[in-house]
């Protein structure tokens, strides 16, 4: 079992000892009996969540841009300095391994964040490029998500946080401690990551809360993460996909354009591993598209009607998938779903034959009640579900 | 019952688990079954026996894993005593007093690599994963009754056919790594993913365990693909031990097949089979007593099946070459302790780890040295140690607060020097073995309340394998598939009509797998025996 | 020069005999070809220098009696200055004892001398050598085809089998099967099932290990380097013995004016720095001087690593692909020690014609376990010290290569790891004439004193002067994890690389072994039929 450099605070803080495992570090589930709290204090106030087991490789050296270009499905050569990319990657068959975010440092750093642990992969593409790669994992990470992160964040740095535009970064120093700031994030609200080194961990973390008692700050858990990311249309390893290094048959592996994620791949760039087989892909036509789901509530309701029940909402993300129907031919599946409270309904991410996935297409989600397989209604929308426009907007000045 | 006069359907020769494999499947499926066992005991080398009061030793084998859950379940053994118990993953403590474990948990595992390094850390899964698609891609072939394709014919063709489209359906890469493992050393196909020597060498001792092989030599990476079918309760890749010791299994595989009907004879010796006019019709006892059936069944290594049951004259010549080139070599031989306590491992930080397989194989020049050491024909000075304590599981097998060792050792050539008497050799063999493991458990040599030590010459005079490999012979390619244990002779069947071989030395091979004796079963059922 | 203008039909990066050879079938089928070496000499591993003023070397192979008949006829090299001497006995084992064990190429003569050391051995002999002729003669088969991608085929659908091997079909499916479980065996047990003589089995034994990185009692590997060499020998024996008519450098010459003769073009100091490639297809070369040249197709005589993690730049190659290439295993264990001597040394229990005993292969393997062990300290990246030798002394059939009376002795040494676990090399290079010295004291006590001159070619020179990748003299170690569908790696075993107009020819392909030319003949043959 591996521990965050910020557990001695947040093992203090997870009062119903709701812990799990993520790749073995230990991760709150939730710090409060129930993880609603959080998850509003996400969308109305702000809260904090320890992202520090996020594998984590820096990327250094003269060929940095060109290597991460032949890595990578983005165009790395158009990322500033302080640029930040959301990005895949493929294999050579051009199915998705990963995806992460990609930080430019420098002229020649980068930080790539990573779900599954990739330094092999990493450094068996190098094609004899200038490059040196770094596991630098143990760096701690605390997302601080919220509409009121920026202006707890101004009460502790004297950074021009104003100005720093979503997918951008900066160094600064955050009650004296150097960090860096990036405006990124897994809620699809406003919010910042900070990127410290461990030994400074537990004094950054204080200097945050002290500062958050003025914002209504509390930590959050992976069940109120859960809830956000999918409102915000954002996937999952291991829930709506799955690395195509890490299964056995071809049907768990998707590409990034079937997983809706083709906006991050730059198939005109020089080259990057899988390309050419994306580029057949796509002359092919896709095999899959992911798209939103919105349940239909009164066809759930009759559902649950149907065994004298009440309307049964999750207020907790479920990430199993379920069969998808249209006409009794399962044409897919969804992959996650929650109950959405700022939206007020029922929404998930589901995978479906291209022919059923242009928005207002009526499909049918399987519902279990009592091992019995019913049918609910459902309504083909974009993602994402939720999108702020304080998500993307500068501050005031 | 005077068996005598009785006739039979089908006589197995040799209680082992193979042969009451057979034995079980004919007898469910009708037949009038009798099993000749030269011991007094059931089980060949699957047997547990209490040889210092109040202490069960699991005598020749070890661990088990690789019975086909499809046995299990046709053969109801959990209802005639099977009980397996898996291991808590492995121990290897280093030279420099570090160590390396596995646990069931693949997280734990992968932090504990990741102490060693973040590269192999990050590649095992995909290396777990490989290898399991590489099993998986291999099962069908260990279940198939191999073609012959020196003289196909209509239904072989057929066969090999299957066996094409089934490896084609792989894919390419896929094939591609199937032959490199099918072919390579174990050091090298594994240096091919991982750095860390402990890591290597922990799982190259897989790879190395009942062969005369050291892990740089070619051939060795394909028995690593065991490790992955292995399988217990659907998960793969574990190891347990049967509950009472490995006997339990011969045991219930044995009330299994009486359960069905067939009839069980221990101390019942075969000398020879009856061939008359080039068809087997029974077989004469040591103490001359002749019992007669319609199908005769060797559950006994090539050797036994072809060069002492039959005669030569009996036997095509390419088969007689065939058998007399088959390689045995015994290359492993075990040590069993009665201890007074659990033993300390100053480098287990885990103490649950006393649970799992303590593996002496610090590092892979430790066990190409041991290789090295034995190959001319002597034993390992300081050997691969595979060391399990049942009765940290299981507590039947001691009395209260006392343990048993079960220690595989290898490597111990079957050729010894001639020079010496076996007794003075078994002796410096047991020394090499407790010697090296003081250097790993510093109190162990003050624990043991009595010990047992087997070199191959013992497996070979009291279990009668010859050359005292349990596996009844090398699993190395030209021995594997159509050419277990002679290529034209592979299909369980022989030249003399109505004789069948049922052993491990026939496909797919050793470990306690029991398929040999299913597949054999098959195809006497399919020739209307 | 008007190169730079000119666009080639084809480059052949690499002037070893296997590029010269794909040169020679181009440009006799009437393509311009265009052979860049890099140094100053063609002939990559097959060379002569003159090391020492007036002596001759044939300075890594040393002999061509494997090259494939149909390229020396179908390239008239005997035209070109190309003979081969006939020498006997094929074989002169030295024992400890001062005794000889020599096998003749005539195989009565070799039953006599067996007979000295085991009767059963000498009867079973001839047998021996008729059944493994049948199996070689399969291996041959293979040798001469273009390998399959096996997962394309409908493996084991019978026809595409048969297709594959129908030229060994006459022979009997009982002898494939026999190819099929011999392949992955030990020499040492393939030995063991018809002799019981240690010297007998030493003797022959040998032959198998030239080519590969490990001992002879290992599988996957042995028995197969031991009949596929036997496969390509002149002698119809497990041995070739082809002893070249001034060196074996003649070879190469004869290759490079042949290729000439049909009009290539061959240039010697042009070091190519890259290959370029554009749009997934081959545009020509870029030398180290910076000057490009045009061509429609590029074929690499050099090994794999070089070709596509130095030629070619990898940024376009799939990542599997660097796997497979990264993942070829040299694994070079041989040096060689050339000494140029005063008279010929007095070997212990020669009776009579000295050249009755020392014009073929002299070897220092008494046993197999002698080999054996010599092999086991590079496991742990140490050299033998009781190492395996082979020998020629070419100035006894051919007196030329040296000046009046003196003569030559060329050894290749195993096993001598190119990657030392301690030390390196250029340190330890005076220690390997020492080592090879006094081994050869112990059967010809004279020695040290007949002794002008040495010349020592460590594992890292033959990388580094003859470009042989990690001292391997078959560009990747022969063993099964690397054969048929797996040579040079998978799924390019078909001479074609990752790119349009971009082919492999060197020994590194199929079939590997030495000094054949069937690789850039195939190659050749490849690229002419894709056009």
């Amino acid at each position: 079992m591996r521990l965050s450099p910020f557990n001695p605070r947040t093992s203090e803080l997870c009062e119903p000892y709701n812990w799990s495992l993520w790749q073995n570090w230990l991760l709150a589930d939730m710090y409060a009996p129930d993880h609603i709290q959080e998850y509003y204090a996400i969308r109305s106030a702000c809260g904090v969540f320890d992202m520090s087991p996020i594998p984590k490789y820096h990327i250094h050296g003269p060929d940095a841009v060109r290597y991460l270009d032949r890595i990578v499905t983005q165009d790395v050569s158009r990322c500033a300095v302080g640029q930040v990319l959301y990005t895949a990657w493929c294999d050579d068959e051009g199915k998705i391994m990963d995806d992460g975010i990609l930080f430019r440092l420098g002229e020649e750093s980068f930080r790539l964040t990573t779900g599954d642990p990739w330094l092999f992969w990493l450094e068996d593409n190098t094609a004899n490029l200038n490059v040196v790669i770094e596991d630098v994992t143990d760096l701690g990470t605390l997302a601080l998500q919220g509409p009121f992160s920026r202006d707890l964040l101004k009460t502790l740095s004297k950074a021009d946080l104003d100005n720093l535009r979503y997918f951008h970064m900066i160094e600064a120093e955050l009650a004296g401690i150097p960090v860096e700031i990036s405006r990124t994030g897994y809620t699809g609200d406003l919010g910042y990551e900070i990127w410290v080194q461990p030994h400074q961990a537990v004094p950054l973390w204080d200097a945050i809360f002290e500062a958050g008692q003025d914002y209504s700050l509390v930590p959050f858990g992976d069940y109120a993460l859960e809830m956000a990311r999918i409102e915000a249309g954002l996937l999952l390893i291991d829930a709506d996909f799955y690395s195509s290094k890490r299964v056995v048959h071809d049907f768990e592996k998707s590409s990034p354009l079937e997983l809706g994620i083709g906006w991050a791949v730059k198939m005109n760039k020089d080259y990057f591993i899988g390309q050419k087989a994306l580029k057949a892909e796509l002359a092919r036509g896709l095999a899959w598209e992911t798209v939103g789901l919105e349940i239909d509530l009164n066809s759930l309701e009759a559902v649950y009607a149907e065994f004298g029940m009440p309307l049964y909402l999750p207020y907790e993300a479920w990430m199993e998938a379920v069969p998808v129907y249209s006409d009794g031919q399962q044409i897919g599946k969804a992959t996650s779903g929650t109950w959405s409270p700022v939206l007020k309904k029922y929404i998930a991410i589901a995978r479906l034959r291209p022919q059923f996935t242009s928005p207002g297409t009526r499909v049918n989600m399987e519902v279990t009640i009592d091992a019995q397989r019913k049918q609910t209604q459902a309504t083909v929308v974009k993602m994402p579900f939720f999108n702020p426009s304080r998500k993307t907007s500068l501050g005031k000045v | 019952m005077n068996a005598k006069n009785k006739k039979y359907d089908a006589i197995v020769i040799g209680g082992g688990h193979n042969g009451l494999t057979a034995a079980a499947y004919l007898a469910k499926a009708g037949k009038q079954v009798l099993v000749l066992e030269r011991r007094h005991l059931l089980g060949g080398a699957a047997v547990t026996e209490e040889l210092y009061p109040g202490f069960k030793y699991t005598v020749y084998s070890y661990v088990v894993s690789l019975l086909p859950p499809q046995i299990i379940r046709e053969l109801e053994l959990p209802k005639h005593g099977l009980h397996i118990m898996p291991l808590e993953g492995s121990f290897t403590p280093m030279e420099d007093g570090n160590y390396f474990a596995n646990y069931p948990d693949e997280d734990d595992t992968l932090d504990e690599v990741r102490r060693h390094s973040r590269r192999d850390a990050a590649i095992y899964p995909v290396f777990s994963n490989m290898m399991y698609d590489l099993a998986q891609a291999v099962k069908p072939i260990l279940s198939m009754v191999p073609p012959d394709p020196a003289n196909p014919g209509l239904s072989g063709l057929k066969t090999l056919s299957a066996f094409g489209s089934h490896f084609k359906s792989l894919g390419k890469e896929k094939f591609y790594w199937l032959t490199k493992v099918m072919t390579m050393s174990a050091y090298d196909f594994l240096s091919e993913w991982f750095e860390t020597d402990v890591l290597i060498a922990t799982i190259a001792q897989v790879g190395i365990i009942g062969t005369f092989l050291g892990p740089k030599s070619p051939g060795t990476a394909y028995v690593l693909l065991h490790y992955y079918l292995g399988e217990l309760d659907g998960a793969t890749s574990s190891w347990g031990i049967q509950k009472g010791g490995t006997g339990g299994v011969s045991e219930a595989i044995a009330s299994a097949a009486r359960s069905y009907g067939a009839e069980i004879r221990c101390n019942a010796p075969v000398e020879q089979v009856i061939v008359k006019n080039g068809q087997a019709v029974g077989v004469v006892l040591e103490n001359g007593d002749e019992i007669y059936a319609k199908t005769i069944i060797s559950g006994c290594d090539p050797k036994v099946t072809f060069r002492k049951f039959v005669e030569e004259k009996d036997l095509p010549s390419d088969l007689v070459e065939a058998i007399d080139n088959f390689k045995f070599r015994g290359s492993s031989g075990k040590v069993n302790l009665a201890l007074d306590a659990l033993p300390d491992f100053p480098a287990m930080q885990d103490k649950a780890l006393i649970r799992a397989m303590q593996e002496i194989c610090p590092s892979v020049d430790y066990l190409e040295k041991a290789y090295d050491d034995a190959k001319y024909g002597s034993f390992s000075k300081r050997p691969l140690l595979g060391c399990v304590i049942p009765s940290a599981v299981d507590p039947t097998m001691a009395p209260p607060g006392k343990h048993v060792m079960s220690i595989f050792v290898q490597y111990a050539s079957y050729d010894m020097p001639a020079h010496g008497n076996r007794d003075q050799q078994r002796d410096a063999f047991g020394k090499a073995v407790i010697d090296t493991l003081e250097e790993f458990s510093p109190n162990i040599r003050d624990l043991i309340l009595h010990k047992q030590v087997i070199t191959p010459w013992d497996i070979e005079k009291v279990v009668g394998i010859t050359e005292g490999n349990i596996s009844h012979g090398e699993l190395m390619i030209d021995q594997l598939f159509f050419m277990r244990p002679a290529p034209g002779y592979s299909k369980y069947r022989t030249p003399i009509r109505n004789y069948y071989q049922c052993g491990s030395g026939t496909h797919p091979g050793g470990g306690i797998m029991g398929t040999p004796g299913r597949l054999a079963a098959a195809e006497i059922l399919k020739d209307g025996n | 020069m008007s190169e730079k203008n000119k666009k080639y039909d084809v480059i052949i990066v690499g002037g070893g005999h296997n590029g010269l050879v794909a040169a020679g079938y181009l440009a006799k089928a009437g393509q311009s070809v265009l052979v860049l070496e890099k140094r100053d000499m063609l002939g990559g591993a097959t060379i002569t220098e003159e090391f020492v003023p007036g002596f001759k070397f044939s300075s890594l192979a040393n002999d061509a009696g494997s090259l494939s008949p149909e390229v020396a006829t179908d390239l008239k090299l005997h035209n070109h200055g190309f003979n081969i001497i006939p020498t006997n006995p094929l074989i002169n084992s030295l024992l400890p004892d001062g005794n000889h064990l020599r096998i003749w190429q005539d195989t009565e003569k070799t039953v006599e001398e067996i007979a000295k050391f085991s009767k059963a051995d000498a009867e079973a002999y001839p047998k021996f050598v008729e059944r493994m002729q049948k199996v070689s003669g399969i291996v041959a088969k293979m040798n001469e085809i273009v390998p399959p991608d096996l997962p394309d085929l409908a493996f084991f659908d019978i026809k595409e089998l048969s297709a594959l091997l129908s030229p060994s079909l006459n022979l009997g499916w009982r002898h494939i099967a026999q190819v099929i479980r011999l392949l992955p065996m030990s020499v040492s047990d393939l030995l063991n099932e018809w002799f019981e003589s240690d010297t007998v089995k030493g003797a022959i034994a040998a032959s198998a290990i030239l080519n590969t990185t490990f001992g002879p009692q290992e599988i996957n590997s042995t028995a197969y380097t031991f009949l596929q060499n036997w496969s390509v020998s002149n002698t119809g024996l497990f041995r070739s013995s082809g002893q070249v008519k001034g060196g074996v450098g003649a070879l190469s010459e004869a290759l490079a004016k042949s290729a000439q003769s049909f009009g290539a073009t061959i240039m010697t100091g042009a070091a190519v720095a890259k290959i370029n490639i554009s749009a997934d297809s081959v545009r020509g070369v870029i030398l180290a001087s910076g000057e490009e040249i045009l061509a429609k197709a590029v074929i690499s005589a050099t090994d794999m690593r070089t070709t596509f993690l130095k030629l070619v730049d990898p940024y376009y190659l799939e990542a599997k692909f660097i796997k497979h290439v990264k993942n070829i295993k040299y694994q070079g264990t041989m040096a060689r020690v050339h000494l140029a001597l005063e008279r010929l040394p007095t070997f212990s229990g020669m009776d009579g014609d000295v050249s009755e005993y020392l014009s073929g292969h002299i070897q220092v393997s008494p046993s197999v376990e002698y080999i054996q062990r010599a092999s086991d300290r590079i496991k742990y990246g140490e050299y033998s010290e009781k190492p395996y030798l082979d020998m020629q002394i070419p100035t006894l059939a051919d007196p030329s290569l040296a000046p009046d009376g003196k003569h030559i002795l060329s050894v290749t040494v195993k096993y001598m790891p190119y990657k030392l676990r301690d030390g390196n090399w250029d340190d330890l290079r005076e220690e390997i004439g020492k080592l090879v010295i006094d081994t050869l004291s112990e059967y010809a006590p004279d020695l040290r004193e007949c002794v002008q001159e040495q010349k020592i070619i460590t594992p890292l020179e033959m990388e580094s002067v003859y470009a042989l990748p990690e001292g391997s003299p078959v560009h990747g170690d022969m063993a099964l994890n690397q054969f048929l569908w797996m040579r040079p790696m998978p799924g390019h075993a078909q001479y074609r690389g990752p790119f349009e107009g971009l082919y492999m020819c060197s020994v590194a392909t199929h079939p590997g072994c030495g000094v054949t030319g069937i690789s850039g003949r195939n190659a050749a043959r490849q690229l002419l039929g894709d056009q």
